[in-house]
């Protein structure tokens, strides 16, 4: 009895996610309506929430403007979930490139723009068990992204 | 239990058609467009939507048709998901930022002299959007680093634009320009309505030949490049550096792969990332796109498993495509190039 209405409720949440999955880019965008610093700190916080830990941040535009250049402020974010990161390694090797993940953040007058590539998009697999991990981590990135929007 | 579930599940439909009822124009233009036009329509990494010169010159159906298309290569990334009431929403919620009606064209098409129009294209618009109207190099208004035009040139021999504009459009542009951008009015420059003709059927022809396509990297490409070194972990890291040096980078670091993610005495020592950097190249690239902080700092990861030592690198081709610019396709190319050239370097 109770198992046969959860198989409605699952596949409407199943529909509720294709429905997100279809309309989602190659690259994942946000704009923060806050100041550089105002957002760097929002996305610690936000990673934090997410249970991912920080493990870098790279200062892009010192290195510029140290070369002379022109430039606003960029920096590049790295983190990822400690537990899972060996055991991603170990089991799909293609992946050490890609981790620990990353988000470029840059500014815009006084807002911030975040950028991440959808990883779904960026490894096709046959694989169920490696795309179910790829979704995963877009609907992890997804969520992250959709705290930073709001004001 | 039942009970409460279908409860839920009824929540659950009801939300799922609420959304596919009335979509929230607002929302979408937040999630999807925002990010590049500004939540004023200003512009950023994309160009202004809501300057008032722009929207009364644009039908709903050149909005429609430039959102579900995209422009190919030109950053503007192509929503075919969107549903149809899903664009009407978005369309409205565009317009909000000038109320009015936009004008209504004649569906003629314009009449002209190729030669001519051609002639007056590399005279007076060419500067800006290209010999071939391949559009201005770099993205929209970028506030981020200094460059020549405030706003760029969109690009007039792109499949999506010329779709989505009809001549009469396009000759209306030349004739009035576009307020508060460097687009002016032609007409006040000088130039003759014929002149005009002439240019918007020579624009009109790019659609026939227009310059063959930049190679786009497939999306069946592998996302990460992997070798195999000849020698052992420290002589390879060592390889690693001395060829990027040679290669015109600095060595910006090396560490473990899990550092900071764990505890410093738990770091896998057999996984070693070297970060470096070209400042002259990032500071280009940046100009073609600010977002390819995606690909930094370059990086080279080596490992030592089962008594093998590999190393691995993204394949910047195969990121570049998610970029929809094909200005860093062919900068992605070169890195490629880089990439590949140190690592043999390293392990061969
Ligand atoms: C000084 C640089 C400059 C020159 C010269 C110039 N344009 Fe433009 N043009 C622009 C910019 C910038 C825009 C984008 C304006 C905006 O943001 O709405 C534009 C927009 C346009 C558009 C609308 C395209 C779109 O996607 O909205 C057309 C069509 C166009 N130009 C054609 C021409 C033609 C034809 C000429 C030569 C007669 C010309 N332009 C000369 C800079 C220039
Ligand atoms: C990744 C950045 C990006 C996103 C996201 C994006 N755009 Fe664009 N858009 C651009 C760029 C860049 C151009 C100019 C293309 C060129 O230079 O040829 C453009 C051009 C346009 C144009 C043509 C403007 C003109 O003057 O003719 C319209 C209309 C437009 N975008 C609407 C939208 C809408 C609506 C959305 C959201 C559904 C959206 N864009 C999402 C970057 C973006």
């Amino acid at each position: 009895m109770i198992r046969k209405s959860v198989w409605p409720l699952i596949l409407a949440v199943l529909g509720l996610l294709l429905v997100r999955n279809a309309l989602a880019q190659d690259l994942l965008m946000a704009r923060v309506p806050m100041t550089f610093p105002e957002a760097m700190s929002k996305l610690q916080e936000t990673l934090k929430k997410h249970k991912q830990t920080l493990s870098r941040v790279q200062r892009v535009d010192i290195g510029l403007t140290s070369k002379g250049y022109k430039t606003d402020k960029y920096r590049v974010v790295f983190f990822g979930r400690a537990d899972e990161v060996q055991d991603l390694i170990n089991q799909y090797p293609e992946f050490i490139p890609y981790l620990p993940h990353k988000i470029a953040v840059f500014a815009e007058q006084d807002e911030t723009v975040l950028v991440a590539a959808n990883p779904e998009h960026l490894f096709k697999s046959d694989n169920p068990k490696k795309q179910a991990i790829v979704k995963r981590w877009h609907a992890d990135l997804e969520k992250i992204f959709h705290d930073m929007r709001q004001e | 239990m039942a009970v409460r579930l279908i409860i839920l599940l009824g929540l659950l439909l009801a939300a799922l058609t609420g959304h596919a009822g009335e979509p929230d124009g607002e929302a979408l233009y937040r999630q999807h467009c925002a990010a590049c036009h500004g939540y004023d329509g200003m512009g950023g990494v994309g160009i202004p939507l809501a300057l008032p010169d722009f929207q009364y010159s644009v039908t709903n159906k050149y909005l429609k048709v430039t959102i579900r298309e995209g422009r190919p290569g030109r950053i503007m990334p192509a929503f075919s998901n969107l549903s149809n009431k899903e664009l009407n929403a978005l369309v409205k919620y565009i317009r909000r930022w000038a109320p009015g009606k936009p004008y209504r064209y004649p569906v003629t098409p314009v009449k002209g002299n190729l030669a001519r129009g051609q002639l007056l294209f590399n005279r007076h618009c060419a500067a800006c959007h290209g010999t071939n109207g391949e559009g201005g190099k770099g993205t929209g208004v970028t506030f981020s680093r200094p460059r020549d035009l405030p706003i760029i040139a969109p690009a007039l021999n792109n499949s999506g634009f010329l779709n989505a504009a009809s001549d009469q459009f396009i000759k209306a542009t030349l004739m009035n320009g576009r307020e508060g951008t460097p687009m002016v009015s032609f007409l006040k420059q000088g130039l003759t309505e014929k002149d005009i003709n002439d240019i918007v059927v020579y624009v009109r022809a790019f659609e026939k030949n227009r310059p063959p396509a930049r190679k786009t990297p497939l999306d069946t490409d592998e996302a990460t490049i992997v070798f195999e070194s000849a020698y052992d972990l420290k002589t390879t890291i060592n390889n690693i550096k001395d060829a990027a040096v040679g290669n015109n980078f600095i060595i910006i670091r090396e560490q473990t792969l899990d550092q900071g993610l764990v505890p410093a005495d738990k770091e896998n020592t057999k996984q070693r990332i070297v970060f470096f950097c070209n400042f002259g190249f990032l500071n280009k690239a940046l100009a073609v796109d600010p977002r390819v902080g995606l690909f930094l700092p370059c990086r080279v990861t080596v490992v030592e498993k089962d008594g093998k030592v590999l190393v691995y690198a993204i394949n910047p081709n195969r990121l570049s495509r998610l970029f929809n610019n094909s200005e860093l396709n062919q900068m992605c190319h070169e890195m490629n190039d880089t990439y590949i050239s140190i690592i043999e370097d390293a392990t061969l």
